[in-house]
């Protein structure tokens, strides 16, 4: 039976039509799926970045300080009393020290910007939750309309570490402190990841033992980050005595996480290293050692790069473990040894969202956005560094 | 002196030390050369030789000093423990220097010396799991001592809170036993991980597809990183985004129905968690997919099917087991991720199929016995490991399925 | 011409194995100094294998194990106290694709050299490896660019790189693994040139799966099937009057 030739889209025939729309109905799932991820990508980033912005910005007000001979020991005698609930108590209880240091000052007072109580800079952004008592509220107002209230770049928010007062709380402590884990990190991940990747890939015989080390390190990589916190609780802190808190427990167990993504991302990249350059480097009586480290691990160095940027971003975002390794704390200074209280970036982040003041819920969106920004960097330049190597033998 | 300053001192001096071993090696090297007598190897192996007879005794003698002073054997002062390890180390570097000899084979001995290293450093990652195992275990041992496995198993009521006064001798009183009953926090980590792969898997895998047989090689390698985002957010920074922007949204949405959710409800962390896992469901179907041959797509193609009836009928039943495992895996993330729940799931353990209600999860159970400021011994505190337990055998097990469906994936096309 | 003939190789009884599959049952084979030899037979005869153990390339190979003796000047190479590192100084390779190292031509030259210690960086080293690429007769082609990467050169250039870089560690012996099967014919014939002029000075050893070209460049061939050495003799015999009846086939085209 012969039938007709139509070959031309979106013919008569009915079935055909119906298979059509099929088909793109099928397309449009695809593209639905990732517009609703990118939608939620544009949603998320503006949200945070809307949450944060008031951050920067720190409220000042314009007051009268009296450096009266009291106000050494009781710094409200410094300010008209109705007044000490709209600034700072942060900086008011650095008064006392002021006066010991420049006694000259005694007896003199001054007009000043300075920062306002976190309650009144909550109530400037016109957050709800601000706290401000009405009576307060007024002052404010009053103040505003007289150009006695201002607002300024927040540098302090780099500067200092964990407050009480949310309007003196900064990320300084937090960052340090993640450099230091970070560091510890690298220092033990990176050699210890490299080594066994080259160990595996160049030198093991192709045995159960070799064998059993592959699978082993393949299911490391899948273990839910939380358990190598009870790792760290259990052998690193209560077996070995590191001090619970300290960038040392923090950075041994991001170390231990970090490693299985070190050694697959290695092994990769020495496994693209054409079998003929080994040939080469062994025909001319080079030893196995020279031909690992004259040619085949300069030729992976990209690789290797990329995959431990990688995988230090993911721990520079890694929480879960160190909590449980108690690094969570309050930490006002950055601290100065491995061994000492320690926060990183993501624990302060943590610590200052489980606050109720309105004032630590910006700052933990600033903490975000400033995590975000390093975090993607760090993505942005190992694609890069990716992208550049991918060289054709 | 402090161990951060044994440590500084053992390493300031322990590394200038190995440096002049090389040197002063290579330099009796090379003057055995100039006197015209060829050496089997180069001068430097000789210095890499010596300095690996420097610095092992030496870094051999701390660690047996530390490992002695950890399990209270005896303990060494500082300054003798540096000195008795440098003395080790220069008789180490006098012995390696006798033996710089024309016939004496340098680069062997380093090379074996390397390669026993490199050994040591892959052995690491074992001792890694089996640290991980062993401690979760052993402390899962001591919990089960005090609390029957099979209550933990099938109790469905988590009341800890007395446990604390057992710890302190109180037991015997006329005090409410703690239960341990953990099947409301399974039921809370199985419904929460339910709707993240209620989100995660349609979106993903709608999203392989458009990127490996729809999208144009440009716009896949811009589609590709962005998705990839996703996954480079930080957990604590989702769990946050969870509770202070999802959860009230959801608390709304849900009035307007005229139904009563909680801000702690588990659709929040649910959702987003599902979102988190996108790209890692996207990216491991998008690799099998395009693992699929093209010859079958052809075929299909040739006999007059849609590009949607061949991704359907022949593209998908092909990459299926390499689905399957993908989606394996990201349920194995599901369960074990803690930062979100913590944040926005809540603590109340909750049997119930209500997702607007609070529920708590197997891992925030885990932070919440381990970070507040109770004794390490107790039975509260020892929940968390036998709850670790639990994840780990989980998480293994479905990522041990997940690797043999692969490779009977891969096989198939190889 | 044969009474001045001395072995620079010589093989008894050589066996290997890849696992449980033996690839060579059993050779005996002389390879004379100052000579280039052939290799010929068809694919998987065994004869890439084989010149691999000539300077123990296949100890890479986990599963591979050799039975026999190699004796390199009456000196057995699979002799336990043997350094496989400096039995390939003795014993360079040449391969069948050229894999120049992703450095500069100076660099490629220079290495071995330099890890060797046969001399030191400078104007000695600038010598050897103006001498090495004379040899090769490839000087004149990249004198003016020996900073340029190695890699950038033509095929065949790259081959000649390549057995500049493996004279310039002043080896005894040359092998080479199919060292034109990449090239084009151009290429092709300078390379056989320069083996031509590098015998004065080398033992070389070829595997080809070229006829003419074994014809064309060797004093002596071998033919090997399936993992046994069929015929060895001068090759202008083998090609012209072979004893055998399966090299009399593989020759006149009528198998392989």
């Amino acid at each position: 039976m012969n039938k007709p030739i139509n070959y031309i889209a979106g013919a008569a025939n009915p079935r055909q039509k119906q298979r059509e729309r099929a088909d793109t109905r099928f397309r449009l799932y695809g593209m639905t799926a990732l517009a609703l991820a990118m939608m939620f990508l544009v949603f998320f980033f503006i949200d945070i970045i809307g949450k944060a912005i008031p951050a920067f910005y720190q409220t000042e007000v314009h007051v009268t300080i009296n450096y009266v001979e009291a106000a050494k020991t009781n710094y409200n005698k410094a300010i008209d009393h109705k007044l000490s609930h709209i600034v700072s108590r942060g900086w008011l209880r650095g008064l006392p020290q002021y006066l010991q240091a420049h006694p000259e000052m005694i007896g003199s007072s001054s007009e000043e910007w300075v920062a306002a109580d976190s309650r009144v800079d909550q109530y400037i952004k016109q957050h709800d939750g601000h706290g401000l008592k009405s009576r307060y509220q007024k002052i404010v107002d009053e103040m505003s309309a007289d150009g006695r209230v201002r607002q300024v770049f927040n540098s302090g928010f780099f500067t200092t570490g964990d407050s009480k007062l949310p309007e003196q709380a900064g990320i300084m402590a937090a960052a340090v402190g993640s450099v230091f884990t970070l560091l510890l990190t690298m220092l033990v991940a990176v050699p210890i990841g490299v080594m066994t990747a080259i160990y595996l890939e160049e030198f093991a015989d192709d045995n159960t033992v070799t064998r059993a080390i592959e699978v082993n390190i393949n299911n490391l990589a899948a273990i839910p980050s939380i358990l190598y916190g009870l790792l760290g609780l259990a052998i690193f802190i209560n077996f070995m005595g590191v001090p619970r808190s300290s960038a040392l427990a923090g950075g041994l167990t991001l170390a231990l996480m970090t490693l299985p993504i070190i050694i697959i991302a290695t092994r990769a990249s020495l496994r693209a290293v054409p079998e003929t350059i080994r040939e080469a480097a062994y025909g001319l009586g080079a030893s196995s050692l020279q031909t690992v480290w004259h040619h085949v691990l300069p030729l992976a160095m990209p690789g290797i790069l990329t995959g431990s940027i990688i995988g230090l971003a993911q721990a520079m975002g890694e929480t879960a473990p160190l909590i449980i390794v108690g690094m969570m704390a309050y930490i006002p200074e950055p601290s100065s040894s491995i061994l000492d209280a320690t926060t990183v970036l993501p624990a302060q982040v943590y610590t200052w969202s489980t606050e109720s003041m309105g004032g630590y819920a910006e700052r933990t969106s600033a903490g975000i956005l400033v995590l975000l920004t390093v975090l993607l960097s760090l993505n942005a330049v190992a694609v890069k560094l990716r992208n550049r190597s991918q060289q054709t033998w | 002196m402090s161990t951060a300053d044994l440590f500084l001192w053992f390493f300031g001096g322990l590394i200038p030390l190995s440096a002049m071993a090389f040197w002063l090696a290579r330099s009796k090297a090379l003057s055995v050369e100039s006197t015209g007598n060829r050496l089997h190897s180069r001068p430097g192996f000789y210095g890499l030789y010596a300095m690996t007879w420097m610095a092992l005794p030496a870094l051999a003698a701390s660690l047996m000093f530390s490992a002695a002073h950890m399990f209270n054997l005896f303990t060494v002062p500082g300054p003798m423990l540096l000195a008795s390890a440098f003395a080790l180390g220069g008789g180490g570097l006098w012995f390696a220097l006798g033996r710089i000899k024309t016939d004496f084979r340098a680069r062997q001995a380093v090379e074996k010396v390397m390669r026993a290293l490199l050994l040591t450093a892959a052995t690491i990652s074992v001792l890694t799991t089996l640290g991980i195992v062993l401690s979760v275990i052993f402390e899962s041992i001591r919990f089960f001592k005090v609390i029957p496995i099979w209550d933990f198993i099938t109790g469905t009521q988590w009341q800890p809170d007395t446990a604390f006064l057992i710890g302190a001798g109180r037991g015997g009183e006329s005090v409410a036993p703690p239960l341990f009953g953990s099947l409301p926090i399974f039921a809370g980590t199985f419904m929460i991980t339910l709707i993240a792969m209620l989100v995660a898997i349609p979106v993903g895998l709608f999203s392989a597809i458009y990127m490996s047989e729809y999208a144009s090689h440009n716009a896949r390698g811009r589609l590709k990183p962005m998705l990839e985002i996703l996954a480079g957010i930080p957990t604590v920074v989702y769990g946050f985004f969870a509770a202070i922007t999802i959860s009230p949204l959801i608390v709304e949405a849900a009035h307007a129905f005229g139904l009563q959710a909680d801000y702690t409800n588990a659709l929040a962390p649910g959702l987003i968690m599902g979102v988190m896992i996108i790209p890692f469901i996207s990216s491991l179907s998008d690799d099998v997919i395009r693992a699929v041959p093209q010859s079958l797509r052809d075929g299909s193609l040739a006999l007059g099917t849609t590009k949607a009836e061949t991704i359907r009928h022949v593209v998908l039943p092909a990459a299926f087991p390499g689905i399957v495992a993908a989606c394996l895996l990201a349920v194995s993330r599901a369960i074990g991720e803690t930062m979100i729940v913590v944040m926005a799931a809540g603590l109340r353990p909750n049997l119930t199929a209500n997702p607007l209600e609070g529920m708590t999860t197997v891992t925030v159970k885990i932070v919440e016995a381990l970070t507040g400021d109770q004794e390490f011994d107790s039975a509260f505190t020892l929940s968390a490991f036998a709850l670790g337990l639990v994840l780990l055998t989980a998480t293994l097990i479905l990522n041990i399925i997940s690797t043999i469906v692969v490779r009977k994936f891969r096989q198939q096309y190889e | 011409m044969s009474t001045e003939l001395t072995n620079k190789i010589t093989v008894r009884d050589l066996k290997l194995w890849y696992g449980d599959f033996q690839a060579i049952n059993g050779i005996d084979l002389d390879i004379y100094s100052g000579k280039v030899t052939a290799f010929i037979g068809p694919s998987g005869c065994g004869k890439s294998t084989f010149l691999r153990t000539m300077n123990r390339m296949n100890d890479r190979i986990a599963s591979c194990r050799v039975e026999g003796q190699i004796l390199l000047e009456g000196q057995d190479i699979y002799a336990p106290e043997v350094d496989v590192v400096q039995l390939r100084t003795h014993v360079g390779m040449v391969f069948q694709k050229p894999n120049p190292f992703p450095k500069s031509i100076y660099e490629n030259i220079a290495y071995a050299p330099r890890i060797h210690g046969i001399v030191h960086d400078g104007p000695e080293m600038d010598e050897l490896v103006e001498k090495s690429l004379r040899k090769a007769s490839i000087w004149e082609e990249v004198k003016d660019k020996l900073q340029q990467p190695g890699t950038a050169l033509s095929g065949g250039q790259q081959q000649r790189l390549c057995i500049a870089r493996t004279i310039a560690v002043e080896p005894d012996v040359i092998l080479m693994d199919e060292p034109c099967s990449a090239l084009d014919p151009i290429a092709t014939a300078k390379i056989e040139e320069l083996m031509d002029e590098l015998k004065q000075e080398y033992t070389i050893v070829i595997v080809t799966h070229n006829m003419q070209q074994a014809a064309r460049v060797s004093d002596y061939t071998a033919y090997f099937y399936l993992g046994d050495l069929v015929e060895f003799g001068e090759t202008t015999q083998i090609f012209t009057a072979p004893r055998h009846q399966k090299t009399e086939d593989y020759i006149t085209g009528r198998f392989g």
